[in-house]
């Protein structure tokens, strides 16, 4: 019967089509904005961060990078707490992505000093060596803030005078860095992650000289981009002649130190290596 | 042998197969230079020529300008022929194709000037995006009135397809497009957060369904018998996996979204719908190997029936991997790494790919009255495209499965085995190979524009084209 009528056919095509349609994309919209999801600490985006993500939009950062930390062993570990649905409420639009060609960003926020960032985006081979992204020095250039106040007002996002005239003379890389740092900083998952180191804190390798080549491989590798190949610091702060305990430098390497924008790398390195390059660190002290 | 007897407008769909092989050519040379810039960084020309502005160029080009304009020129020929009727407004489809390339060369340039809404699939700003709709709305109703005053009573399966692709689009277009526009070449989506990654999903695995599967089956079930001479094996089979598939395939958007903060009850419903798809997938796969029954030695002689055969199983083949990425525990193994560029490229270059040369073959000789320009460059054109095809999607699958493992691995003490970084810098060889793969799919395409062209513009008037 069908066959023979196109426009019933149409209309029952359409049908067809809008109950999957229903149920799983419109329905949805009730779940996902269950005031339970809602999470107080998240905070719309500044003026500043709000320009920032339009030019990762703009650069097509999605492509490569992914904004979701799935709840998954690998996931958490390497880049920090599950995401959460309430902490995407101001992202219009979500910029979760596909493809992890460079890693997740999600929450990226917090993970390294300003200084990292500014010189990592110019020149990401001068910070990972073997990067394959590319060089974005071009963002230096000054910040077009025309439709700032606009963008604003749509997205119902409060901001006062003085953050607008805070964009002043701020360069398009400014604004980039400031949305990064944002980036799932609002809930303050990196102190209950730093909670984790628990045990007793003795180098398993004192006056085991044999470690300390392996313990500099991995200080090049991991460290050398901020505190310098020869130690003397850069990004990061002198190591050259480190007087601290073991436990101490342990801890600081392991956990992370975040106000300083000291990464934790306890999850990505495991202890022993964190042991090892807190050797080789003692092996170069002087006094 | 003048198929004008009947008056069918013709010229504009040769007009359509035109520009669809240029923008096929743009988007798979592009598609080499992105693969080149991701193993090559210093490529990148910032900021017009970056990996971040060229990818969407390459898969708007792709999906849009090559499937979509094939699509476009197919959907006239076919319903023409189908319905016994002039195309109801042939000027409108003379609009059509201005407005189409109109549309692609301005994706093209805004998307390159940074004017993107990020969405996959749906990154044209507001104002190419209306005229996206307007397009679509002036193709829906040229084919849908045609249908309507057609002279043959019975509806084939195809015209079918090309009905639920209309108005499927439409409403997935009009959809995940919403946004709030700030200026002329700015604005943002009307959805936020986990709403707006539920929409999109929606949208873009749906594109998958009605751009790249429902309009490619509507040429098969028309091509196949055409090819072979031979009807379809079950056209009951076909109107049961043409209800199935249009119904289930809206519920597995979000099995792109597996993981994440979508509520899980969505995901879950996602995981088993595309586990069912499998089904009306699989019943246009073998709607299309038992129509071959005795005529398995058209393989050899018939070179039509070498891609849409090889063009079906590749869709079989894309149809069992692609439920089996949506189960929870494969997906958290390899989402979001090489894998899944392996996956979709089958699809495109594999199945919706070989399926188009097949329409264009066969349609070229009959709008201009000649043989093709030549059998074996046909020949050479069809090994190439899938030896490419198979080199890059192979490649991509062992990169995906090793980095996956790498990611993955622990330590005794629970912590990561490998950064980050020491999983990229194994892509690089698997990256070369994409990129060889890719180059040997492009020299695939020059030979057949080669041939289609040299085909067009034959001086010599051939003896008429045999009726098949």
């Amino acid at each position: 019967m069908l066959e023979k009528k196109p426009v019933i056919f149409l209309l029952l095509a359409t049908v067809v089509i809008l109950i999957g349609t229903v149920v799983t994309m419109i329905a949805p919209f009730k779940w996902i904005n269950d005031p339970k999801l809602k999470i107080a600490e998240v905070k719309p985006y500044t003026p500043l961060q709000l320009e920032g993500r339009d030019i990762y939009i703009r650069e097509g950062c999605n492509n490569c990078h992914t904004q979701t930390v799935r709840p998954l062993l690998a996931d958490v570990e390497r880049y920090g707490e599950y995401s959460k649905a309430g902490e995407f409420v101001y992202d219009q639009p979500h910029l979760w992505g596909s493809r992890r060609t460079g890693p997740d960003l999600a929450r990226i926020g917090g993970k390294y000093p300003d200084a990292w960032h500014y010189k990592h985006m110019v020149d990401p081979q001068s910070m990972v060596p073997r990067s394959n992204m590319p060089k974005y020095a071009f963002l230096q250039q000054p910040l077009d803030t025309s439709l700032t106040e606009r963008k604003m007002k749509a997205l119902n996002f409060p901001y006062i005078p003085s953050d607008l005239a805070m964009l002043k003379g701020k360069s398009e890389l400014d604004a980039m860095v400031a949305y990064l740092q944002k980036l799932g900083s609002d809930i303050p998952w990196r102190k209950a992650a730093q909670a984790a180191v628990v045990g007793e804190l003795k180098n398993p390798y004192l006056d085991n000289k044999t470690v300390i080549p392996e313990g500099k491989a991995i200080y090049d590798k991991e460290c050398a981009t901020c505190h310098g190949a020869d130690l003397k610091g850069d990004v990061g702060r002198s190591l050259a002649d480190i007087d601290k305990p073991d436990s101490q430098i342990f801890k600081t390497v392991y956990g992370g130190v975040a106000d300083k924008g000291m990464p934790a790398f306890g999850d990505t390195l495991g202890k022993e290596r964190v042991w090892k390059v807190t050797s080789f660190l003692k092996s170069v002290q002087k006094h | 042998m003048n198929n004008n007897k009947e008056g069918y407008a013709d010229e504009v769909v040769k007009g359509f197969i035109t520009w669809s092989l240029v923008w096929g050519v743009v988007s798979v040379l592009l598609g080499v230079v992105i693969s080149l810039q991701l193993a090559y960084p210093q490529l990148n020309l910032p900021p017009y020529l970056s990996y971040g502005r060229l990818r969407p160029i390459h898969t708007n080009a792709g999906i849009f300008g090559w499937g979509i304009g094939s699509f476009m020129a197919f959907f006239i020929y076919i319903t023409q022929r189908l319905t016994k009727t002039r195309l109801w407004s042939p000027g409108l489809a003379r609009f059509q194709l201005w407005l189409f390339n109109i549309i692609i060369t301005l994706a093209a340039v805004t998307l390159m000037l940074g004017m993107t809404r990020s969405k996959e699939y749906a990154e044209l700003e507001w104002p190419v995006a209306l005229l996206v709709v307007v397009l679509w709305v002036i193709f829906s109703i040229n084919i849908i009135m045609t249908i309507v005053k057609r002279k043959e009573e019975q509806m084939y399966i195809s015209l079918w397809y090309i009905l639920a692709a209309l108005v499927g689009v439409a409403v997935l277009y009009l959809v995940n497009n919403a946004g709030i526009p700030i200026s002329l070449t700015k604005s943002y989506s009307a959805y936020a957060g986990v709403n707006d990654a539920n929409v999109q999903w929606w949208y873009g695995h749906n594109a998958v369904a009605m751009v790249l599967t429902a309009p490619p089956l509507a040429l098969f079930y028309y091509l196949l018998p055409k090819s072979t001479g031979v009807p379809i094996y079950s056209h009951r089979m076909g109107v049961i996996a043409f209800w199935s598939l249009i119904f289930m395939y809206l519920w597995t958007g979000a099995h792109h979204l597996l993981w994440t903060p979508v509520p899980d009850w969505v995901q879950t419903l996602a995981m088993a719908f595309s586990i069912m798809l499998i089904a009306p997938s699989w019943a246009a796969v073998f709607n299309g190997y038992f129509s071959m029954n005795g005529q398995w030695h058209q393989m050899r002689e018939n070179y039509l029936v070498k891609f849409l055969i090889f063009g079906i199983t590749f869709y079989g083949l894309q149809t069992i991997q692609g439920p089996s990425q949506a189960v929870r525990t494969f997906s958290a193994f390899i989402h979001y790494t090489d894998w899944v560029p392996g996956h979709v490229h089958m699809g495109t270059l594999g199945w919706v790919s070989l399926v188009i040369f097949a329409a264009i073959y066969y349609t070229i000789p009959k709008l201009y009255g000649r043989e093709i320009h030549s059998v074996p460059l046909v020949n050479l054109h069809f090994w190439l495209a899938v030896t490419g095809q198979l080199i890059f999607s192979i490649t991509m699958w062992i990169a995906g499965i090793q980095q996956a493992t790498m990611l993955h691995a622990t330590n005794p003490d629970g912590s990561l085995h490998y950064s980050f970084m020491e999983t990229l810098v194994e892509m690089y060889p698997y990256w070369y190979g994409r990129a060889f793969g890719g180059a040997i799919y492009f020299v695939s395409m020059l030979i057949f524009v080669y041939n289609i062209v040299k085909t067009m513009t034959a001086t010599t008037s051939q003896a008429a084209i045999k009726k098949a």
